[in-house]
């Protein structure tokens, strides 16, 4: 008990071995379910297996090389960032907007942002399948709407059509999460401050884009990375329901292609060093991420 | 420069609940005005009012002999002082302040001497680079005001614009807020809650009550002739003493008039030996509490009369039934359990009507 100060403010554990114990479960999750297939990806990726399974070579940086080579690759980075860049750009711009709408003070203000909020409960393959039957060629309702207008709808032909649909189920997907986030971000605006600028002569238009768009800024910073790597990664459902990545591999993306060349094709080694690659960019997202937070961003 | 008119105004919420339910002023150019109430009385309901920030339900809005009452808030020409200041947090002091101008399409060199010429009087020249957040309440304080004053508006309102503040800055920025109204004999109304600030500023006061105003005129009429007894407890502190006139005290006041409460403040209340002038009261009290604040000393006393107990309930703001304040200059006063006799002459009496509501006496 002497050696114990009565100043100390933090816990002390009489065993050495408790803390560990504490944390343990945790670490052995993250150690099964991140680290480990991460070190297999890595060391999988300087490997190259016959097409039976039966014999595996070190092959040092071949796999990388044969990639790196492959104009499909090259054409799968470029495809990801595009759809990333508009997935995103969409997906911001019609959030912001209705958040700015369901931030007003109307009679059923609560009700809007609740169903607002609702449709980011729904899984990416289902909302893949919910797209598809409304914009299938041959039974979905908006396909012949479309039609009926004379535009030619089929994206199971059409590679940009197909890449459209993509886009436009995976940016409506992530509204939802993006209008949380920018409503709460409105809400934390002082009405005083709206109003003073209302006093000041600004018009809505004028006010909008000098005073609330800049104090959203962080807001913003923060859902332009969460919305990239969501159309990295988990953009794979719909894909895969909607397109498998067709037409003509018109909506293959990286992940997608992961797991075309390494599950479906067979060639684990250089699947697995797209999955290195993948992971050396979601961790400079986050860094970027990380960096911009606690900068807090201009002001 | 403008004066403003209220034309019975009203403001009831889409709910049914009446914030305002008629009220008549009129601020003269160049005049001060001071809206001062407890909190709910509607004091900042109405200013809102007139900046075209709240609707106007009933009633009328003038502002320079133009009815505002559909006109922006942009086009009213004025400006506001806000309580949390509103500043823009990511734009520089310059910035903000520029912000107005810049809106109403001014020339650049223009803008810049308005600005450097407010910044100069308020003396936040070396901040005008400095975001918001970089400055203390005082300064942020002078920003808003500056902001306001960069637009020469017809009239300027100040939203509790003090209560941020801690106690000795508000009483310098209180005297600065006057000084700066009269150096630009701009048209002002400011809401508080705090009576001291009132009295100090109001070219005329407004009492405001459950969304009614109790009195309007000179912050000193007003303490020498309160309308009501709200009025009289409210403004002054300590807040008068109010005599029920019931029972033995029916008397008291030697006024049979209609008189049912009988006002006396702590600062017309003498200790005296000799019993009250002529007309006057005498109150025999026995000493409760002391309070000493240096220049002053507040004697609380009950009345020590036999066989009668006090019978009304006390309202917020005023003293607990059946005690009363004397105020007595200086440090000296008499010890706690003593026996003493307070008397105020007949000119410093205030009767009231038995609910309150009127002032009985001329």
């Amino acid at each position: 008990m002497t050696t114990r100060g009565s100043m100390q403010k933090q816990t002390v554990f009489q065993s050495r071995l408790l803390p560990y114990l504490l944390v343990a479960p945790q670490l052995a999750v993250v150690l099964i379910f991140f680290y480990w297939p991460a070190v297999q990806a890595v060391i999988q990726s300087f490997l190259v297996q016959d097409a039976f399974g039966l014999s595996t070579t070190f092959v040092w940086f071949d796999n990388y090389r044969d990639l790196l080579a492959e104009p499909g690759y090259f054409n799968a980075i470029v495809r990801t960032f595009v759809f990333s860049f508009l997935i995103a750009l969409s997906s911001l711009s019609a959030a912001l907007l209705l958040a700015v709408m369901a931030d007003k003070p109307l009679r059923a203000g609560p009700f809007y942002r609740t169903m607002l909020i609702w449709p980011y409960a729904i899984a990416p393959p289902v909302v893949g399948v919910l797209w598809v039957f409304m914009l299938n060629p041959s039974l979905g309702i908006l396909a012949h709407g479309l039609r009926a207008m004379g535009f030619d709808w089929n994206p199971l032909l059409d590679g940009t059509q197909a890449a459209g649909l993509i886009i436009l189920a995976a940016a409506w997907k992530q509204i939802s999460y993006n209008f949380l986030f920018f409503l709460a971000g409105l809400q934390a605006i002082p009405s005083s401050v709206i109003e003073a600028a209302a006093i000041d002569g600004a018009r809505p238009a004028r006010r909008f884009w000098t005073i609330i768009f800049p104090l959203l800024s962080p807001t913003i910073f923060f859902l332009i990375v969460v919305n990239i790597v969501y159309a990295f990664f988990d953009t794979f459902g719909i894909i895969d329901t909607m397109t498998r990545g067709g037409p003509a591999k018109a909506t293959e993306t990286l992940v997608y292609k992961v797991y075309q060349d390494g599950l479906l094709g067979g060639n684990l080694g250089g699947s697995a060093a797209q999955s290195v690659i993948l992971m050396v960019i979601v961790i400079g997202l986050t860094a970027i991420q990380f960096r911009f937070v606690e900068r807090k961003v201009n002001y | 420069m403008a004066n403003v008119v209220l034309r019975n105004v009203r403001k009831t919420y889409p709910g049914g609940v009446e914030a305002i339910k008629g009220v008549d002023f009129e601020v003269g150019d160049g005049q001060f005005c001071v809206l001062v109430g407890p909190s709910g009385c509607g004091k900042s309901t109405l200013l809102r009012m007139v900046a075209g920030l709240e609707t106007i339900t009933g009633g009328e809005i003038d502002i320079g002999g133009r009815v505002v009452n559909e006109v922006e808030p942009a086009e009213r020409d004025i400006a506001m002082v806000f309580q949390n200041y509103a500043l823009y947090p990511h734009m520089s002091v310059y910035n903000n302040m520029a912000y107005g101008l810049r809106n109403r399409g001014m020339a650049k060199g223009e803008i810049d001497t308005r600005v450097r010429e407010a910044a100069q009087i308020l003396e936040i020249m070396p901040m005008l680079e400095r975001k918001p957040r970089q400055l203390s309440g005082g300064q942020r304080q002078r920003v808003a005001m500056g902001r306001a004053i960069v637009r020469q508006p017809k009239v300027f309102l100040f939203d509790e614009p003090l209560s941020n503040l801690d106690a000795k800055l508000r009483i310098a920025m209180r005297v600065e807020i006057r000084k700066l109204q009269r150096r630009l004999n701009t048209t002002s109304i400011y809401v508080t809650h705090d009576q001291l600030e009132a009295m100090t500023l109001a070219d005329i006061l407004v009492v405001m009550n459950g969304g009614l105003v109790e009195q309007i005129g000179n912050p000193l009429e007003i303490y020498k002739k309160p309308a009501t007894t709200f009025v009289a407890s409210f403004i002054g502190a300590p807040p008068m003493n109010l005599i029920p006139l019931q029972g033995a005290d029916a008397n008291l006041a030697g006024a049979g008039s209609g008189a049912g409460i009988l006002g006396i403040r702590p600062e017309d209340l003498v200790i005296a030996n000799e019993p009250a002038p002529p007309g006057g009261v005498s109150l025999d009290l026995i000493v409760e509490a002391i309070e000493q604040v240096g220049a002053e000393t507040y004697v609380y006393g009950v009345r020590s009369r036999q066989g009668e107990t006090p019978t009304v309930s006390a309202k917020p703001g005023e003293l607990p039934p059946g005690e009363i304040l004397v105020r007595v200059p200086g440090q000296s006063g008499p010890a706690i359990g003593e026996r003493i006799r307070a008397v105020a002459a007949r000119d410093k009496l205030h009767l009231f009507s038995a609910d309150g509501r009127k002032r009985v006496d001329s």
